[in-house]
This record gives C-alpha cells, sequence and structure tokens, in this order.
C-alpha cells in the first residue's frame, strides 16, 4: 500500500510536470524567433520585425466574437505603439478545418476590409502558439528587444465594450518597461474562444 | 392561457433568464454537498461549446433522479442576451438550467471560478464537495463526462 501511495505521487508529479511543459513561456523566458506568412504572403521574421523596444504578440481570429470586438483596439494599439517602438504582430492560430472563418483567403479579406496596417500572419503549422502557450484568442504576449517575454495575457480590462476600459494592460506593460521596471501586473487572465487546435 | 400553453410548447422564450455577475454566482460554485455540480461556461456562437451542449443536455436528463445538478452559464455579450440567447434557448428547447452572466473584467473573476482556467471556452467546473476539477476544452465524447460524473457519485 505504501508502495501504491509512493507510485501515485510520482504519477502525479510527472503528470504536473507535463503540464507545465504545456504552458509554454513564462515571463522572463526567452522567445524562440519564428517566422510566419502574413496576408501580404510576405514572411515575417519576430527578431526583424521588432521596434526598438520590442513587439505586441496578439494571437486573434477572424471568427472569435471577443477577438472581432478586440479588432479596433489593436488597430489602435498598432498606431500608438508602433512609433515607440513596439509594433503589434497578429497571428492566426486556428486550424480553418475546424473554423473555416479563419482560412488564409479569409484573414486577407478580413484584413483588407478592416484596412489593418499590422501584419496578420497565419499560424498554419500551429506550432508558434503553443510554444508562447496562447490558449485562447485573443491572447497577448508582450516580447522585449532581447527577446524576452515581459507580459501575457489580456489587452485590457474590458473585453465587450472598449468605453468601459479602465487599464489597458499593453499600454502599462510597454510604459514599464520603458521606464526599465517590470510590468505590473506581468500576466492577467482574459477571457477568450480556445483555439482552434488540430485533433492528434 | 395562451401564454401558458405556448410556454408549454417552448414557443416562449425564458422570459424569467437570471443575468448573473460574480457576486451573485460565486456562492453557487461554493456548495459543498452530496450533489455533483457541473457548471458550463459558454456562448452561443462557441462552436465547439454548442457541439457538446447535448452532453449535459443527456447528463441532465438521464441523471435526473441521482444528485447531480448542471448549469449552463452563458457568456454571450450582454447586449445578445434578447437578441441571441434568449431565441436559441427556445429554440434549442434546452431542459438544464441556463444563466447568462457578465463581469466588465475577467481578470475579477476568472481566477475565483479556478486558477487552472486560462479564460477560454468551453470550460467546465465540476465538483462534489471538495473534489474539484476544471476542464478545458471540448470533451472529446459524452462517456468521457460521465466517467467524471460516475467517479464523483462514487466517493
Amino acid at each position: 500500500m505504501k508502495y501504491l501511495t509512493l507510485a501515485t505521487l510520482l504519477l502525479v508529479g510527472l503528470m504536473s510536470l507535463t503540464i507545465a511543459e504545456d504552458l509554454g513561456y513564462q515571463i522572463g523566458d526567452t522567445v524562440d524567433d519564428f517566422t510566419l506568412t502574413g496576408v501580404d504572403d510576405k514572411a515575417i521574421t519576430l527578431s526583424d520585425y521588432m521596434g526598438e523596444g520590442g513587439a505586441v504578440v496578439i494571437f486573434t481570429c477572424n471568427t472569435c466574437p471577443w477577438a472581432v470586438g478586440y479588432e479596433d483596439r489593436i488597430q489602435e494599439l498598432h498606431t500608438s505603439l508602433a512609433e515607440k517602438g513596439w509594433p503589434v504582430l497578429a497571428i492566426n492560430p486556428n486550424d480553418p478545418e475546424i473554423k473555416p472563418g479563419d482560412s488564409f483567403a479569409a484573414m486577407q479579406t478580413r484584413a483588407a476590409d478592416k484596412a489593418f496596417t499590422f501584419p496578420y500572419v497565419f499560424d498554419d503549422k500551429q506550432e508558434v502558439f503553443p510554444a508562447f502557450g496562447a490558449t485562447k484568442t485573443p491572447h497577448v504576449f508582450v516580447v522585449d528587444k532581447d527577446m524576452q517575454l515581459r507580459y501575457a495575457g489580456g489587452i485590457d480590462d474590458s473585453p465587450q465594450s472598449a468605453d468601459d476600459v479602465q487599464i489597458n494592460y499593453i499600454e502599462a506593460a510597454v510604459a514599464a518597461i520603458a521606464k526599465g521596471e517590470n510590468p505590473d501586473p506581468a500576466t492577467t487572465k482574459a477571457i477568450g474562444c480556445g483555439i482552434k487546435a488540430k485533433r492528434g | 392561457m395562451l401564454f401558458l400553453l405556448l410556454s408549454a410548447l417552448g414557443l416562449v422564450a425564458q422570459e424569467d433568464l437570471v443575468v448573473h455577475d460574480f457576486a451573485s454566482l460565486g456562492p453557487y460554485l461554493e456548495q459543498e454537498n452530496d450533489t455533483v455540480y457541473v457548471v458550463n461556461f459558454w456562448a452561443t456562437w462557441c462552436k465547439p461549446c454548442v457541439e457538446e451542449l447535448p452532453y449535459f443536455e443527456s447528463l441532465t436528463e438521464e441523471y435526473s433522479d441521482l444528485p447531480v445538478k448542471v448549469l449552463l452559464v452563458s457568456l454571450d455579450f450582454k447586449t445578445q442576451i434578447e437578441s441571441k440567447l434568449k431565441p436559441f434557448i427556445a429554440e434549442q428547447k434546452l431542459t438544464s438550467e441556463v444563466v447568462a452572466f457578465y463581469e466588465r473584467n475577467p481578470n475579477d473573476w476568472i481566477d475565483k471560478v479556478d486558477p487552472a482556467w486560462s479564460g477560454a471556452i468551453p470550460a467546465t467546473l465540476i465538483w462534489r464537495k471538495q473534489d474539484k476539477q476544471l476542464i478545458e476544452g471540448q470533451f472529446a465524447s459524452y462517456n468521457e463526462l460521465k466517467e467524471i460524473i460516475n467517479s464523483l457519485l462514487n466517493t
């Protein structure tokens, strides 16, 4: 019985290790560089794309109402932060076989209709979002010029209504880093649509 | 009389749909008794959520004689409760209890449901007494859900 308990403990320990690995980058971790193709058919590499501060990486999509509700705010973020050295990189992580509205062609249409001025790239192999531990759209990761993850979570504190926003977490994080400080909070919980991953 | 008849036929949208915030939903999640509670966070536009609704409906029906209680918490936008959620409940003839939910700031309540929840839907909180688990993502099958319920009922 004693051994059984020990075995159970070991098993539980191993399981939690596996779960921890699934969570992706933690704050302070160095992010692996990646290259993905955007709606203009051009390949974008994170390290090349970054500004003097870094980049705001946003996993988003065409179809999730929370993501759609954030489109204008993502554009505003890019407009205000790109000139400060923190351009936005939007990534669609969804498998279009599960969600046809998130196909590459649909991304191109959406980007044109909304006249996005930030790149909107496709994680077509679904390798980038698991590395970041992104679970939903929208889900944001602020990466500094040293490729360190500095903030992970939501865009602001009011997904349903831009008018009710009190704190913009991204602007706050970038402002803190610019002052040589760590973002506080460095992580937030955000609501979103689960990423549509290929079923193994 | 006409209203009663229409209600019985499921033609009238639920007039009494409760819209919770965390202050009013929170105590429900704290209940510790013999009942197995199943609280599913979903939305009408969430495809995987809608796909698994029949599992919760089957649970409500199949376990009606057992201490199992399903609550479907809709995260449909507050501006769409009348236009989308209520018609959906009526069309689908949902028999499980449905409530709507609104909080401005997700950061204020997601961790209070369960710190393990990333905030993605679908997500389902299942517990009996202090034995609690948060399942993020879609159930692979009705059986997967049933196995969790059965094991909690047998503890």
